[in-house]
């Protein structure tokens, strides 16, 4: 049987499952908590911020990360209680100031009240990426390839190919591009070579025996192939065909 | 050498080490710190031996090189046992005499001995001199008295008996009772109690628990753990030795940062050293405990102090902290319990366990115990490292120690902690040092930093040059320590140049919280120190920018210029002379110069330059 432990979230006692993360917890108990840089099927970041929550322990209270913070018998978590909102609002911010035309991020901010930035226009960025690592952590997590990394630090921190090269580990699976938040890895498809142009790669795709459409990338389908011990002939087909 | 199998070898050989000395003979002994090194000792250091040599005193004068002995300020410094004359800006001519006077004929030469700049009282001793006087130089103070790529001369002060005690009088237990009980806080800047980490990390399950030496100091003019380093790296490896044995570690790792090559070099020799004499290594002093140590040496990222940036850094990933509600003591080091203390903490743990608990807990005051090295530098007069007991006052660092504000200009600040620690003003001079002051007073600790700031400091301008290396060393994990500490950096640039609005003192309280509340770690979680505690000590300043669109401390460029003071001006040139951008005209003798304010850069080179006080600001 499992470890369950109690605590209470936004003034509802809830029993988890031991060890389990706040955000976790909140989540399955229809507890809404926003977040940027999680995902489940990786392991917990902690940078974007946007999770945080206020608990009270021994009568003290903090913001912590809800994605990385186990829970803990008789916590009291709040989620929305005005300090974790006037922080979250100021993440905010900075966030459109950092990515002042990324819809995704307009729309978040919006979603949270916030209708403009209070730092100066001067100052204002138009990056597209907004260093939540879902990228690079899946293609390292998920994938298992390590194609690219989080390159310099502070301000200049960028998500980058080894030495800004060719990414050489890259297998064009274009796991990236897919979980991007705010879609700003370019890759297309045209003809028979798929091109992703923030790790300076091209592939060659493969056609389908049976419907002659390209599907997937050679490199992609052979490393799948290798890691599960394929049979040679077995991506001859596409998934639709088979 | 053979190891040392047994406590009573150990004794058995220090008593020969000291058997060979010759105490009442002469002692010269030439800091060769990194202060002193920069004063080029090296070449004092080489006189000596030749002087030595062409004399033919080899046999009757003994010479040491140490580490530091804390008064960069006067350095290269001298002095010579046993009496201990102290010989203060020594230069390569200087040494004939030395050896010719003091050495062989007890005389003192008189131009280099130290003189109080204020009193003009002359200082013959080492321990009269102001500066050591009253300082308490319990764990600093061995740095002047050892060669410290010589284990011998670490035997010879009583080196490793702490650890042969702890080894073989003591249970774990019982050390971690003492650490406990002495009150020793985590010297790093946490100030966490030493022994309630250790208990926690000997209580913490794992297959292998590791020891770590935390030696990333990078504080903008902080170097105490880089002189204890390099000074006496054996006081380090004992106490490193005695918490492994606590904790039930036998692995551990000493991370310094690659721009410190003298303490990276003395500690690798330390070890070799120490492991031929078995007391690292296998089997130490015959106890069946083993417990071995590598240097690591990091790359020079400020982050990597952080305890979990450090070991994501010591395991070969990049150097980013990442959230501690999993303990170190318990996930750290490749995921296993880790024990992580710095340079400082480390060394206090042999005085602790030779003299005792007890004897520690008289030191310090209620909430901090022992002493505190400080990197005292800044415009005072005597900069420097100083080790003193905790609570002692600002006033008595600042004046009675460091000799007061340098040019007889009145103090304006002092910043403690490193850059995210505070400002703290002329008010709170009379303030107790210690961890918990400090923090109450809206600064910290840190790891000892003690910058000294006078009336001719635009706090602003401080705040904004502390956020700019904080901007530059955010790792940039998480969003706002990264985003955050760059627009606090951009709105007191604005400040600075005049372009203030009265909503940015709000903007940057708010930004404050939340890096405070959200930062992954303590250096996003810091990095508004400088601002709160300039908008709370000196907010008038704020003002004068914003407002009036004044510089009070004339400093910031945009909102100063420069003036002839027209009945002062002898109109001798000087300043006609360093103008960069020819702005000023000469006239002619005895007629003041002219200042074309079109062409001035405000470089401020006029004004230092002008010993008669004929340049204006304004």
């Amino acid at each position: 049987m499992k470890e369950l432990t109690t605590l209470t979230i936004d003034n509802r006692k809830i029993q988890a499952e031991k060890g389990a993360t706040i955000l976790r917890v909140a989540r399955d108990n229809g507890i809404e908590i926003p977040t940027l840089c999680y995902n489940e099927a990786l392991e917990p970041y902690g940078a974007c911020r946007l999770c945080v929550v206020e608990i009270i322990r021994d009568g003290r209270s903090r913001l912590v990360a809800s994605c990385l913070y186990p829970i803990e018998e008789g916590l009291i978590v709040k989620t929305a209680s005005e300090r974790v909102i006037a922080n979250r609002k100021m993440l905010v911010e900075l966030l459109l100031a950092r990515c002042s035309r990324e819809k995704a991020i307009q729309d978040l901010a919006r979603k949270l009240g916030v209708e403009k930035t209070p730092f100066r226009a001067e100052y204002l960025e138009h990056n597209r990426c907004i260093l939540c690592a879902l990228c690079v952590r899946t293609c390292q997590e998920v994938v298992g390839v390590s194609a690219i990394s989080l390159v310099n630090r502070g301000v200049e921190k960028e998500v980058a190919p080894p030495f800004l090269e060719t990414a050489k580990a890259c297998i064009g699976c274009g796991s990236c591009v897919y979980i991007c938040p705010t879609q700003c890895i370019e890759m297309e498809d045209i003809g028979d070579t798929r091109i992703i142009h923030n790790w300076k790669v091209e592939f060659k795709l493969k056609k389908c025996k049976v419907c002659g459409n390209y599907f997937a990338p050679e490199a992609q389908l052979e490393y799948i192939r290798k890691k599960w011990n394929l049979p040679e002939d077995f991506f001859d087909v596409c998934p639709n065909c088979r | 050498m053979s190891r040392l199998q047994s406590p009573q070898e150990l004794e058995a050989l220090r008593k020969t080490i000291i058997g060979r000395r010759h105490p009442d003979q002469p002692c010269i002994t030439i800091c060769n710190g990194t202060g002193c090194h920069a004063y080029k000792s090296e070449k004092v250091i080489s006189a000596f031996s030749e002087e030595i040599e062409r004399r033919g005193l080899g046999a009757k004068v003994d010479m040491k090189v140490t580490g530091c002995h804390g008064f960069c300020e006067r350095g290269p410094i001298v002095v010579i046992y046993p009496s201990k004359v102290f010989y203060q800006r020594v230069a390569p001519e200087d040494i004939p005499d030395i050896v010719s006077q003091t050495v062989l004929d007890n005389k003192m030469v008189d131009k280099l001995l130290y003189v109080d700049p204020f009193s003009g009282e002359k200082f013959l001793y080492e321990d009269e001199v102001p500066f050591y006087k009253r300082q308490q130089r319990l764990i600093f103070g061995n740095n002047g008295r050892i060669d410290p790529t010589s284990i011998n001369d670490y035997l010879a002060i009583g080196g490793y008996a702490a650890l042969s005690k702890a080894l073989t009088k003591m249970s774990p237990q019982q050390i971690i009772k003492e650490i406990k009980q002495s009150g020793l806080r985590g010297r790093g800047g946490g100030g966490f109690p030493t022994g309630v980490k250790w208990e926690s990390c000997r209580k913490a399950k794992g297959e292998t628990k590791y020891v770590i030496c935390n030696c990333d100091e990078g504080d903008p003019g902080a170097y105490m753990d880089r002189s204890l380093m390099e000074g006496n790296p054996h006081s380090v490896l004992e106490g490193m030795t005695i918490g492994a044995y606590a904790i039930g570690s036998n692995r551990g790792y000493v991370y310094v940062r690659n721009e410190y090559p003298l303490a990276v070099k003395n500690v690798t020799i330390a070890i070799k050293q120490a492991e031929e004499y078995g007391l690292l290594g296998e089997n130490i002093l015959g106890t069946g405990f083993d417990f071995r140590v590598t240097v690591n040496r990091g790359g020079g990222a400020f982050v990597c102090g952080e305890s979990t940036a450090l070991m994501a850094s010591l395991e070969g990933r990049v150097g980013e902290p990442r959230a501690k509600y999993v303990h170190t003591v318990e996930k750290g080091l490749w995921n296993q319990p880790s024990n992580l203390n710095n340079v400082e903490t480390w060394a206090n743990v042999p005085l602790i366990i030779l003299k005792g608990a007890d004897w520690y807990n008289k030191i310090g005051t209620e909430g901090s115990k022992g002493t505190k090295i400080f990197s005292l530098v800044g415009k005072v007069n005597n900069t420097g490292l100083v080790e003193v007991p905790m609570g002692i006052t600002l006033r008595e660092i600042i004046y009675d120690i460091g000799g007061g504000i340098r040019g007889g200009k009145r103090f304006k600040a002092v910043q403690t902690g490193g850059p995210s620690g505070g400002f703290l003003p002329e008010s709170l001079t009379d303030l107790p040092v210690d961890f918990d002051e400090l923090t109450k007073a809206g600064s910290m600790m840190g790891s000892g930093g003690m910058i000294v700031m006078d009336e001719n400091t635009c706090m602003i301008d401080m705040a904004k040059y502390f956020l700019t290396f904080l901007e530059e060393e955010s790792c940039g994990k998480c969003l706002p320590c990264r985003e955050g500490i760059k627009r606090m950096r951009e709105i007191l640039a604005d400040i600075t140049r005049g372009e203030g609005r009265d909503e940015d003192i709000n903007l940057l309280k708010r930004l404050s919280v939340t890096l405070i509340d959200t930062s992954l770690c303590a250096l996003g979680g810091t990095a508004p120190n400088p601002i709160l505690t300039s908008l709370r000590y000196f907010k008038d300043e704020y003002e004068a920018h914003i407002k009036e669109k004044r510089c009070p401390a004339g400093v910031c460029k945009e909102l100063i210029s420069y003036f002839i003071i027209e009945d002062k001006c002898p109109g001798c040139g000087l300043c006609v002379k360093a103008c960069p951008q020819e702005a000023i005209t000469f006239v002619a003798k005895k007629k003041p110069v002219i200042l074309d304010q079109t062409k001035c850069i405000k470089c401020g080179a006029c004004y230092d330059i002008c010993k008669l006080g004929a340049v204006g600001v304004r």
